[in-house]
């Protein structure tokens, strides 16, 4: 290297400066868009899913409470203090009109929470002063649910500033009194089984287009020019029609005096109209229709890249139809069939208008109970832990689904 | 298989008849329930039921004359075009820069861009409508505007990214070194190049905003409700053939949203054959 001239030197040099200032370029030019989905798209999703484990109701309306609660281990009794705490800060919230919000929070956590908190707060309305300034008293005059030391520990876990509660929920667990992870009773659970039905409905919906999808890429990719061209638009035309005209076609066709109904029975394969919607078969036949281009679209992308000499090659060594397929054919597609699959399969899971507009209340996933519990019940916390349970299921697929893609482009 | 010179046998026959089944049967079911409400709306029919009476335009006249579907036609137009136009900006730069160089976190960065395409749209509307509450965005075409464009952005990224890769950066060099300012050298280089891309991207992300209900459903005012948000509360509330003449409309536009790609996807075919 003894060559290098000083001229050699800063050539090299410029040009290494030259390649910083374009990856600075690079840098800027990706900022903005960077920049505003963090405040548009990151933030406003981790702010949801911090109400998952942040646990603030308790603590915005009881200041006082929550500090004797959170100096207590939980061992043993409930320290003296929590009486006249307890006492002051639900006569200061009932002034204040925020006492439900306590309420509300007890009462996820212990049966009949929110009659207690309400009651308590009437009976201390009229209650100047407690004798001896024993507010224990008073409260387990007012009820006796007080007493119990179920009643004061989940207040205490109420307390936050964190809690596991909500993420607990959401897979049907609780925490008993001594805070080992239980399963809740048979009649409250719920979320596993709206959990699985999300799954199992994707699940169908990802069978379905795929018994529809692969012979039909398979031809699609086979045919003629023109034969390929009208494949084509069929699966693009549902693909740009908007969703909801698509379920409002599936109602129209599905009701019970629909077009399906009428031609089964004018068939002669049902007596009497059956019912096919607001339930699960509407649900899926609805989503498969929805979802049945983005399986079409990856497998045909994999089927053209096929080279048809390999099949033929088997052929003539002697192997039949159905083993060139099975052994030369469907091994190569089979990267189309896991993007396509994976592809259907994380947009089901999230489906929330379709099943809400043709399902019944049984067929309602995932994204239905995170709504509801937004809009309807207000219990933020639940929404927030089912939606990390729906983005974990769904980032862990979204993965394995970009690591599949990226491994075709190398390969 | 008809490239194949061997005799086919009965059962490859009959398999290949099946396959054709299939497919036929399968083409049927994608398009026959978009074909089956049109007639509807020319129904004169109070009940989005066949059969079909009688023909009439009143669901049609309905439907254009009726305040609130207008008021709908023009926001889902006005958040449509705002957000696409946002998107397009943002995604387009954003597909320049990643393209350009290797740099680290480069896939990391890519995957974020591109999460809004996978994220349940319930979590994320769910989120704006909390995070924007308090920044008076709740109730606004801003917020709205601003959601969508976040949706439609990977699009962009990618129909961007797809017109890009075989692009040769050595072009803007050249240019740069014949004395080119890098937004002229982009001006008359890089973007009759990119420009199928850019519009078709800016096509899926109007598409996007003009198809999307559930961020609307938390966001919107009564006054700023699109098309698919009037049709979701019409198919909770009543099923009237209004719903299938505002159908009618929504499926001429996804023709011609379909039609306007279809041919940039050719024109760039032939621009890449000459290339």
């Amino acid at each position: 290297m003894s060559d290098v001239t000083a001229a050699e030197r800063e050539l090299l040099r410029a040009h290494a400066r030259a390649e910083r200032g374009r990856r600075r370029n690079a840098f800027l030019l990706v900022a903005p868009l960077f920049v505003f989905l963090i405040f548009t798209f990151l933030v406003p999703i981790g702010d949801m899913l911090r109400r998952s484990f942040i646990d603030s109701d308790v603590a915005s309306v009881w200041p006082n409470v929550v500090k004797v609660n959170r100096a207590w281990s939980g061992e043993g009794e409930a320290p003296a203090a929590l009486w006249p705490a307890l006492a002051a800060d639900i006569r200061a919230s009932a002034a204040a009109d925020n006492v439900a919000v306590a309420a509300r929070r007890l009462n996820y956590a212990v049966d009949g929470g929110r009659t207690l908190v309400m009651k308590t707060a009437r009976r201390l309305a009229r209650t100047e002063s407690a004798p001896n300034d024993d507010w224990r008293a008073v409260f387990l005059d007012a009820d006796e649910a007080w007493g119990r030391p179920a009643t004061l520990e989940a207040l205490r876990r109420a307390s936050g500033p964190v809690t596991d509660f909500f993420l607990l929920a959401a897979l049907d667990l609780r925490k008993d009194e001594h805070g080992s992870v239980i399963a809740v009773p048979e009649r409250d659970a719920i979320y596993r089984t709206v959990l699985w039905r999300t799954f199992s409905v994707a699940g169908m919906v990802t069978l379905f287009t795929l018994l529809l999808g692969y012979p039909y890429a398979y031809l699609m990719t086979r045919a003629s020019k023109p034969v390929e061209a009208a494949m084509t638009i069929f699966v693009l035309l549902p693909f740009w029609t908007s969703l909801l005209v698509r379920t409002a076609a599936w109602i129209v066709l599905l009701q019970e005096n629909g077009v399906v109904n009428s031609m089964l029975v004018w068939l002669g394969v049902l007596d009497t109209p059956m019912r096919l919607i607001f339930n699960r078969v509407g649900v899926v036949v609805a989503m498969t229709h929805v979802l049945l281009p983005f399986m079409v679209l990856p497998l045909a992308a994999v089927m053209k890249g096929i080279r048809p000499e390999t099949v033929r090659a088997a052929r003539s060594l002697g192997a039949t139809p159905f083993t060139a397929f099975r052994r030369i054919y469907f091994p190569q597609s089979l990267p189309g069939v896991a993007g396509g699959a994976l592809l259907v399969f994380i947009s089901a899971i999230g489906y929330y208008i379709t099943p809400a507009l043709v399902g019944g209340a049984d067929d309602q996933m995932l994204s239905w109970f995170i709504a509801f519990f937004v809009n309807d019940t207000i219990n933020w916390g639940l929404a927030a832990a089912l939606g990390v349970v729906l983005l974990v299921c769904t980032t862990v697929l979204s993965i394995v689904y970009a690591k599949i893609v990226a491994g075709r482009q190398a390969g | 298989m008809s490239h194949n010179s061997m005799p086919l046998t009965t059962s490859e026959r009959l398999s290949g008849r099946l396959l054709a089944a299939v497919a036929v049967a399968t083409a049927i079911f994608l398009v026959a329930p978009i074909l089956a409400i049109v007639p509807l709306a020319f129904s004169d029919g109070e009940f989005l039921v066949y059969p079909i009476r009688g023909y009439s335009l009143k669901w049609m006249e309905a439907f254009f004359s009726s305040e609130k579907w207008a008021m709908a036609v023009k926001n889902s137009f006005f958040i449509g075009s705002l957000s696409a136009a946002l998107a397009t900006v943002l995604g387009t730069m954003a597909a320049i820069g990643l393209s350009r160089t290797d740099f680290l976190g480069k896939n990391v960065l890519t995957g974020f861009v591109l999460s809004p395409l996978v994220v349940p749209i319930v979590i994320y509307a769910v989120g704006l409508y909390f995070f924007f509450a308090p920044l008076g965005l709740t109730q606004s075409y801003t917020g709205i505007v601003l959601a969508h464009a976040a949706l439609g952005a990977p699009f962009v990224v990618v129909t961007v990214s797809a017109s890009l890769s075989g692009f040769d950066h050595n072009l803007m060099r050249a240019a740069a070194s014949l004395g080119a300012s890098p937004l002229l050298a982009f001006r008359r280089v890089m973007l009759p190049l990119v420009l199928p891309g850019v519009v078709t991207g800016a096509l899926f992300a109007f598409a996007a905003s003009f198809d999307e209900v559930v961020t609307v459903l938390f966001l919107a005012a009564p006054e700023q409700r699109t098309i698919p948000r009037e049709m979701f509360s019409g198919l909770r509330e009543s099923l009237s053939p209004i719903i299938a003449a505002a159908s009618a409309v929504m499926i001429v536009i996804a023709v011609l949203l379909l039609a306007a790609v279809e041919l940039l996807k050719r024109r760039a075919q032939r621009m890449r054959a000459t290339a």
